[in-house]
């Protein structure tokens, strides 16, 4: 049942006019007025820096914030593999229509369709943006754009920049924004990190920051705040994901009445470099387009020593065209993942028993030439014989499953308004579209459709509808939210205690790794649950961080991301232990039918979002928000 | 693989606390380090143990660890990067240092990017020049069917390249006159070669020059020490690109202006 406190308020009419429709009632705010409104956008990763260029360009007042030096190096920047839109420009069958199917089906149908479906609608304006942005998409000899498959879907959809898509599309955004910086009407403000959501009259009027190099806390009032701070799979310690990326900004608005959903849906990626070493900072990811030539395989031998030239055909187990004929190496990444789990804890790794498995190019190097495949993956092959002093032209990759994205995220409704009125959430920190499992070159399309597409119209709507007061910094709201992040800083620098913040990191990722990462038992996620509050415990009796809170001290930055993971990481536990199902990436071992996901839809087909009561110590509520499939069946997802 | 025994290294490394106080160079111990280690991986466990002594940490800005946020970066025995070429500090392995080697790490060292500690510097003035006119002005929504104008493949890839510039800052660092030329003139040609860029390149041009030249950097004198050190090597044809552009644009720019008097 829908507990009434989450209205997702999907626009009534047929799925494919919705959008179209509810574009047509919202009401529209004046040119001369939108002057009048300010919009904080916390991130200038691909949604952040789309939503404040394209505010900019409408006349609001936006203020822009990030954690990083410039808002280049958001993220984002990092997204290798593509960008899928369904423009079937090469005529293989897609359409809005597949791309919505594809989406839903990907996401084990835990997501909510009418967003999926204006997603899917707005996918097709994303590339035509970027093109007129100077994004240099690849190209075919007559001049058209090019296109590659990804993951759970039999058609090609997905545009790229070779192994650089991020870091074009979001040099793209970054361009659009600081147009807007030079024309005025974006502010940037580099290296501070919110640390606090200000809610006055139950609404979202604006953060306080910790401005990264001088250790002052600021104020910044708003009219609407919106987060595009990125996903949390950091909670893991070992991630694809960039070192400064947090669920700090999302958790601390969490703490302010924003409610978390679904928040034990995190995406293990098939293909990234295996663990090397204890001082392992963070993992490698090797981009999903690589499947569309590589084939994943283990010696059907176990303990198998032999070096992989030496492997036979014949003694090869290519288990994804072995077990998923249809789709083959192009299987979804959850599915991918947790095969190439099953085979290393069968014993069949890399190399005799390495917690590894094979992707291997011999195939297709000798059936299109090294140059070809030099063309399509170059950047990836260099980076992975740099990291592993291996030639992957000469020998298979070797691979490994590593968290990558996170599906969960604050609860938004159609809107992308979060449960307090005037704080949206976009891109990643968002839960929307995804549902227990993103599909490859899904997440930039998501945080740029939010970004330039969705936000603009729906903000405005909020703002023709809402009666804003006029706030001052000197409110006491701002003040005493100020009061409690120093507070809080003054208690993490004052502990002085033996243990690292690292090495605290380290203990969370262990846990999360082991108890909920691949596959999670209810055994495991009650012991991890414990283990986690002592580690909390732990934390505010013990840490140390040297230096002042009043320069750049990176440690005292790393702190209270830290003791954000921690919470969060008992949440995951949490929502993984009630979620009596498998679905996507959540992979419940009692739940299973030979491996695959076994959904239960009669109890669990729903969104689950979690409210903060009060502290750490007392049980968040779970609230739910039911799903409805009118347009996709509802039905056992298979690729095989 | 060949180098798979751990390597006991001796760094000395420049800290300073802030931009108004005197550096110094400081030595430490990095023992047992594995050769499938990154560079910052190396510098992290140096930073371990300074908090266990409850020593401050060395600075230094780093994000994605995959060479391509551009934001690490700093000089290696005087090499920006270090000595592998085309590779960021962040992908440096430490499988290119051998035993009882004694390496030095600095910061970037050109009065546009003031140092604010130990090694990380301020490179806000590239964000500068690309505010000045590093876009193209497309608002969101208008744009037509991304197909609509075919681009020669040949076009698209040089763009590319320009474009893969990660604004880290390598070639001000190695440049002998600290000349942001490289950085300036990647994203001008880039630009300038898409039809949708090129609409608008002559006062691009301009006004990004103009906002290099007013920021701190120095003139180039077309070393190419720049590009040689360039973690994505950039080519150095950029930059006679830019100058080109440059040129024709003050040209056009003249006659506009003065356009009656030369007829
Ligand atoms: C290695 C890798 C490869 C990927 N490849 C692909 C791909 O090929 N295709 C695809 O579709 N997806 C890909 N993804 C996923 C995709 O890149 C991300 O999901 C997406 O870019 C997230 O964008 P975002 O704008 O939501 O957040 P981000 O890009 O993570 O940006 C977050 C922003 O928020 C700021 N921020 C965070 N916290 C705070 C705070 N407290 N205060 C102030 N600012 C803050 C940061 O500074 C940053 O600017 C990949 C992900 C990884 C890790
Ligand atoms: S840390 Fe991103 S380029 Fe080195």
């Amino acid at each position: 049942m829908t507990t009434n406190k989450l209205d997702s308020k999907i626009p009534s009419g047929d799925i494919d006019s919705k959008w179209t429709n509810h574009k047509f009632n919202m009401k529209l705010v004046n040119p001369a007025n939108k002057r009048k409104h300010t919009v904080i956008v916390v991130g200038t990763g691909l949604a952040g820096a789309s939503a404040a260029a394209a505010m900019g360009e409408m006349g609001y007042k936006v203020k822009s914030f990030c954690v990083h030096e410039s808002p280049r190096r958001a993220h984002s920047v990092a997204a290798q593999g593509g960008i899928n839109a369904a423009k079937n420009y090469q005529n293989d069958g897609d359409s809005v229509q597949r791309l919505f199917y594809d989406t839903v089906k990907g996401g084990d149908f835990r997501a909510r369709e009418a967003n999926v479906h204006r997603l899917a609608e707005v996918s097709v304006n994303i590339i035509d943006q970027a093109v007129a942005q100077g994004v240099p998409l690849a190209r075919e000899y007559g001049g058209l754009l090019s296109n590659r498959s990804f993951g759970g879907s039999q058609v090609s959809r997905t545009f790229y920049a070779r192994g650089q898509t991020g870091q074009q599309l979001l040099l793209g955004a970054y361009s659009g924004m600081m147009r807007q910086a030079d024309a005025g009407t974006v502010d940037l403000y580099t290296r501070r990190e919110m640390l606090d959501l200000v809610v006055i009259d139950g609404k979202a009027r604006g953060i306080i920051v910790r401005n990264l190099l001088t250790g002052e806390l600021e104020s910044h009032v708003a009219d609407a705040v919106i987060l595009a701070s990125g996903g949390y799979s950091n909670v893991f310690y070992l991630s694809t994901n960039a070192m400064a990326c947090a669920v700090t900004a999302t958790w601390r608005a969490h703490k302010k009445g924003a409610f978390f959903a679904n928040p034990c849906y995190t995406q293990i990626h098939p293909t990234c470099i295996p663990v090397h070493g204890d001082n392992q900072s963070k993992l490698t990811l090797m981009s999903e387009s690589l499947r569309n030539d590589g084939r994943l395989w283990v010696s059907s031998k176990k303990g198998d020593k032999r070096p992989s030239a030496e492997i036979p055909d014949s003694e090869r187990d290519y288990f994804l065209e072995r077990i998923y004929p249809s789709f083959g190496n192009l299987a979804p990444r959850d599915v991918a993942s947790r095969q190439a789990k099953f085979r290393v804890d069968e014993g069949f790794g890399a190399n005799g028993g390495e917690t590894a498995v094979f992707l291997d190019f011999r195939d297709s190097i000798q059936r299109l030439g090294e140059d070809k495949i030099a063309e399509r993956y170059g950047n990836l092959f260099q980076m992975y014989d740099k990291i592993t002093g291996e030639n992957p032209y000469k020998q298979p990759m070797r691979i490994f499953p590593a968290p990558h994205y996170t599906m969960g995220g604050l609860w938004v409704d159609y809107n992308l308004e979060s449960t307090i009125p005037g704080l949206f959430v976009a891109g990643e920190a968002n839960f929307s579209d995804h549902g227990a499992n993103r599909l490859g070159a899904s997440a930039l399309m998501q945080g740029l459709a939010d970004g330039y597409f969705v936000l603009p119209y729906t903000i405005g709507n909020y703002f023709a509808g809402t009666k804003l007061e006029k706030i001052e910094t000197t409110h006491d709201a701002f003040k005493s939210a100020t009061n409690d992040v120093k507070t809080d800083i003054d208690k993490m620098m004052n502990t002085k205690g033996s243990r690292t913040v690292e090495s605290m990191h380290k203990e969370l990722g262990r846990i999360m790794w082991d108890k909920c990462g691949m596959s999670r038992t209810k055994e495991g996620l009650t012991e991890a649950i414990s283990k986690i509050q002592k580690l909390r415990e732990e934390f505010q009796n013990n840490i140390t961080i040297p230096g002042d809170a009043n320069s750049v001290n990176t440690e005292l930055e790393k702190a209270g991301r830290i003791a954000d993971f921690i919470e969060l990481g008992e949440l995951m536990c949490r929502d993984a232990l009630v979620r009596e199902e498998s679905c996507g990436g959540h992979f419940r071992e009692e739940h299973q039918d030979n491996g695959e996901a076994k959904r239960d839809d009669e109890k669990f087909c729903h969104v689950a979002a979690w409210e903060w009561n009060g502290n750490a110590k007392t049980a968040q509520t779970r609230h739910t928000e039911d799903l409805k499939f009118d347009n996709v069946k509802l039905a056992t997802r298979s690729y095989k | 693989m060949e180098n798979k025994k751990n390597l006991n290294l001796t760094l000395k490394i420049w800290r300073q606390k802030n931009n108004q106080s005197k550096g110094e160079f400081k030595t430490y111990d990095a023992p047992n380090v594995s050769p499938d280690a990154s560079f910052l991986e190396m510098v992290d466990v140096i930073n371990e143990s300074l908090v266990v002594k409850g020593e401050e940490t060395i600075a230094f800005d780093h994000d994605c660890r995959e060479g391509i946020c551009g934001s690490c970066g700093f000089m290696i025995d005087g090499n920006a990067h270090g000595p592998q070429k085309g590779t960021t500090v962040c992908q440096l392995h430490m499988r290119n240092f051998s035993d009882g080697q004694t390496v030095t790490l600095e910061p970037w060292r050109a009065e546009a990017f003031p140092i604010i500690k130990d090694l990380m510097v301020d490179r806000s003035a590239f964000d500068r020049i690309i505010k000045a006119g590093g876009y193209i002005s497309a608002n969101t929504g208008g744009a037509p069917d991304a197909n609509a104008v075919p681009i020669p493949k040949y076009d698209a890839d040089e763009a590319f390249l320009s474009a893969a510039c990660i604004g880290c800052g390598a070639c001000v660092a190695s440049c002998k006159n600290a000349s942001a030329a490289l950085f300036t003139s990647a994203k001008i040609t880039h630009l300038a070669l898409l039809p949708q860029g090129a609409v608008e390149k002559d006062q691009r041009a301009l006004d990004m020059v103009a906002q290099m030249d007013s920021e701190q950097f120095g003139a180039c004198t077309s070393t190419g020490t720049c590009s040689a050190s360039c973690p994505k090597e950039i080519s150095l044809i950029n930059i006679a690109k830019m100058n080109r552009e440059y040129l024709r644009a003050s040209w056009t720019k003249k006659e506009a202006v003065h356009g009656g008097d030369m007829a």
